[in-house]
C-alpha cells in the first residue's frame, strides 16, 4: 500500500470486525485532499501573476487588455450592478436546470416503462438537442412575451437532453441478474423501479447533471446575448454587451470572470454532490486501491 | 439413505422418480430464439428435503434448467409442477424458493444488511422485523461484523456469503444454487461447503445445486443428476449414500473415493455423448 494514501479499512479474518485506521486530518479535511485543492489554486494564481506582469511590462492599455488587478478593482466598484446581474443569470440557469432535472427524469422513467414509448419519443428529444439554440432563441423570444421566461426556456432546451439521455441509459442498464432476482421475489414494477432501476441510473443521472449544470449557464448567457434587452433586470450577458458598446473593457472582463467562476462553482457543487452520493459504492467515486 | 431426520426424505426409485416430489419436471425442453436447443425431454423429480446436485460439462443446460425451475423464463415444452406449493388464482405455483446466482449479484449501492433485507422488503415485511431477520441471516453466514459494509468492501467469498444469507433470509422451502462457489478458492469453497451442509442439516430445506465439480457434488449431495450437452438432457441419476454430517474425514474416506469414481464415470459418459453428437 502506498504511504501517500493510507487505506481507511483493513480487514483481518472474516468474522472479526474490520480494523479501522483513521487517516490524518488537517483542519478537518483529510490530509490527502489538500493537494487536490491547493495545486489548481496555485496554478491559477501563477497564471494571474504572469498576466498582470505581461500587461504592466508591455504597457497594454486597459481598453485592449486589462490586468487582473484592475478587473478585480472593477468588480468591487461595480459590485452593485454586477451582483444584481449575476443573481439574475444564476437564478435563470438554476431554474432551467431544475426544470430539466424534473422533466428529464420524469420522461426517462416514462421511457423506461415501455420500449415503444422510448422509440416513439426519443427522436424528438434528439431534435431539441441538435437544434442550435442561437437559431431558435429569437423565435422563442418572440413567442414568449416575458423575457425572463424565454431565457429560461432557452437554457432549459440546452440543459435538458444530457439528463434525459443519460438517465434513460441508466434506467435500462440495471444488472440483468438483479432484474431476475427481483422477478423471482415477485417485485412489482414500481418496486423494481424504486429499488433497482433508479439506483442503477443514479451514476448516469449525476454524470448528465454535471454536463447540464454548465450547459444551463451557457444557455442562459447565449439566449440573453440574442435577446439583447437592457434595463435593470438584465443578466451578465447584457452587462458584457453593454460594456462592449461603452468600451468599458475592465467591466466586460469582470462580468466574463463572474460567468466563468459561476460555471466552475456549479461544476464543483455538482461534482461534490455526485461524490457524496456515490462515494461508498460506485467505481467512479472510489479511489483505486489495488 | 442417511441419518437425515426428515420423515418423508425422498427415496429415489431406479427410474429417477421420487415418491412425493417438491418439484416435478416432465418432458421439459428449452429452445432459445437463436435456435439453440438447450434442453430436451428432461424428467426430474426432486424430493422434499433432498440435496440434489446437477452435474455436467459446460453448456449442457444446467443453468437453463435451474432457471426454468425458478420460473425465470418459459419452457418451450413440458411441464414443471409444484405439487405441494400454494397456487395463485390463475393456477401459477408460488413455491417459496430462493436462488443463488453464479455471481453474488448484490446491489452495489446497498450495505450488506440492506442487500439481505431486500427479499423481505419486497414481500412487505415491516422494516424492523426485516432488519432483525437479515442480521440473523448474516450472523448465520459469519458476517455479523460486516452488516454495514458495502459489497465493494467485501472479499469474493464474503460477497457470496451475503448472497447466500439473502437467499436464506426468506426461510425458503427450496434453495436453488447455480455454481455458487465456482469462482472461489479451494479453502473458502470447502468452508462454504461445510457451512452450507450444516445449514441444510439444521433447517432441512430442499437444495438443487448446480456444479461442474465431481468432488463438490459428491461431498454435498444425496443424489447426483448428470447431464449431457447438445441437446441438454439427463443421462445418469445416482445416489450418494453416506451419512451426514459430512466433514473432513468424509473427504478422505474410501467411500467418498468410490462415489467420486462413479460420478466421474457418469460425467465422462456425458462428455462422450456430447462429442458423439458433434
Ligand atoms: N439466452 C440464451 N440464448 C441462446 N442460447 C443460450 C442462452 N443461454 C444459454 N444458451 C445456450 O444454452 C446452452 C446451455 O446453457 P447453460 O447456460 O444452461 O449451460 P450450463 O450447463 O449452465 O453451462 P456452464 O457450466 O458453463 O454454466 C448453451 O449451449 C448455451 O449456448
Ligand atoms: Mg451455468
Amino acid at each position: 500500500m502506498p504511504d501517500t494514501a493510507p487505506s481507511p479499512v483493513i480487514t483481518i479474518g472474516d468474522d472479526a470486525p474490520p480494523v479501522v485506521v483513521q487517516e490524518r486530518r488537517i483542519l478537518g479535511v483529510a490530509a490527502s485532499t489538500w493537494p487536490k485543492v491547493l495545486m489548481p489554486l496555485l496554478v491559477g494564481l501563477l497564471s494571474l501573476a504572469v498576466w498582470e506582469y505581461l500587461v504592466r511590462r508591455n504597457g497594454i492599455p486597459p481598453y485592449i487588455l486589462p490586468g487582473p488587478l484592475l478587473i478585480a478593482q472593477t468588480m468591487v466598484t461595480d459590485w452593485g450592478t454586477l451582483s444584481g446581474s449575476l443573481w439574475i443569470t444564476l437564478s435563470i440557469s438554476l431554474a432551467a436546470l431544475s426544470v430539466a432535472v424534473l422533466l428529464g427524469v420524469t420522461l426517462s422513467v416514462l421511457f423506461a416503462q415501455s420500449k415503444w414509448v422510448e422509440l416513439s419519443f426519443f427522436p424528438y428529444a434528439v431534435i431539441l438537442q441538435v437544434t442550435p439554440i442561437v437559431a431558435i432563441a429569437p423565435l422563442i423570444i418572440i413567442w414568449v412575451n416575458d423575457v425572463k421566461l424565454s431565457l429560461l426556456i432557452c437554457a432549459w432546451i440546452v440543459a435538458f437532453f444530457p439528463i434525459l439521455s443519460n438517465t434513460t441509459l441508466g434506467l435500462n442498464s440495471a444488472d440483468h441478474n438483479l432484474l431476475n432476482l427481483f422477478q423471482l421475489y415477485k417485485a412489482t414494477r414500481f418496486q423494481t423501479l424504486l429499488h433497482l432501476r433508479l439506483p442503477s441510473a443514479l451514476p448516469y443521472f449525476l454524470g448528465g447533471l454535471k454536463i447540464s449544470g454548465g450547459l444551463s449557464l451557457i444557455g442562459a448567457v447565449v439566449a440573453e446575448f440574442v435577446a439583447g434587452t437592457g434595463g435593470n433586470q438584465s443578466g451578465l450577458a447584457y452587462r458584457i454587451l453593454e460594456s462592449g458598446y461603452q468600451l468599458r473593457i475592465p467591466r466586460m472582463f469582470a462580468a466574463l470572470f463572474m460567468i466563468s467562476i459561476s460555471g466552475i462553482v456549479i461544476f464543483l457543487c455538482l461534482s461534490m454532490l455526485s461524490h457524496l452520493v456515490l462515494r461508498r459504492w460506485h467505481e467512479s467515486a472510489l479511489k483505486r486501491e489495488n | 439413505m442417511t441419518v437425515l431426520a426428515s420423515s418423508d426424505a425422498a427415496a429415489v426409485r431406479p427410474d429417477g422418480q421420487v415418491a412425493r416430489p417438491v418439484v416435478r419436471c416432465r418432458g421439459v425442453a428449452k429452445l432459445f430464439s437463436n435456435g439453440t436447443l438447450a434442453l430436451q425431454n428432461v424428467d426430474l423429480d426432486v424430493g422434499r428435503h433432498q440435496f440434489v446436485s446437477l452435474l455436467g460439462p459446460s453448456g449442457c443446460g444446467k443453468s437453463t434448467l435451474l432457471r426454468l425451475i425458478a420460473g425465470l423464463g418459459e419452457a418451450s415444452a413440458g411441464t414443471i409442477d409444484w405439487p405441494d406449493a400454494q397456487h395463485d388464482v390463475s393456477g401459477v405455483a408460488l413455491p417459496r424458493l430462493s436462488f443463488v446466482f453464479q455471481e453474488p449479484t448484490l446491489m452495489p449501492w446497498a450495505s450488506a444488511i440492506r442487500n439481505v433485507m431486500l427479499p423481505l422488503k419486497l414481500a412487505g415485511t415491516p422494516a424492523e422485523e426485516a432488519r432483525a431477520r437479515a442480521a440473523e441471516a448474516l450472523r448465520m453466514v459469519g458476517l455479523a461484523a460486516f452488516e454495514n459494509a458495502y459489497p465493494r468492501e467485501l472479499s469474493g467469498g464474503m460477497k457470496m456469503r451475503v448472497s447466500i444469507a439473502r437467499a436464506l433470509v426468506t426461510r425458503p422451502e427450496v434453495l436453488l444454487m447455480d455454481e455458487p462457489f465456482a469462482a472461489l478458492d479451494e479453502i473458502t469453497r470447502f468452508k462454504l461447503n461445510n457451512d452450507l451442509l450444516e445449514l441444510w442439516h439444521a433447517s432441512n430445506f430442499t437444495v438443487v445445486f448446480v456444479t461442474h465439480s465431481v468432488f463438490e457434488s459428491v461431498f454435498l449431495s444425496q443424489r447426483i443428476v448428470t447431464m449431457a450437452a447438445r441437446p441438454g438432457r439427463v443421462i445418469a441419476d445416482m445416489d450418494v449414500s453416506a451419512p451426514y454430517p459430512r466433514a473432513v474425514d468424509y473427504r478422505t474416506s474410501p467411500l467418498y473415493n468410490a462415489h467420486c469414481k462413479r460420478a466421474s464415470e457418469a460425467l465422462e459418459r456425458a462428455m462422450g455423448h456430447a462429442i458423439e453428437a458433434h
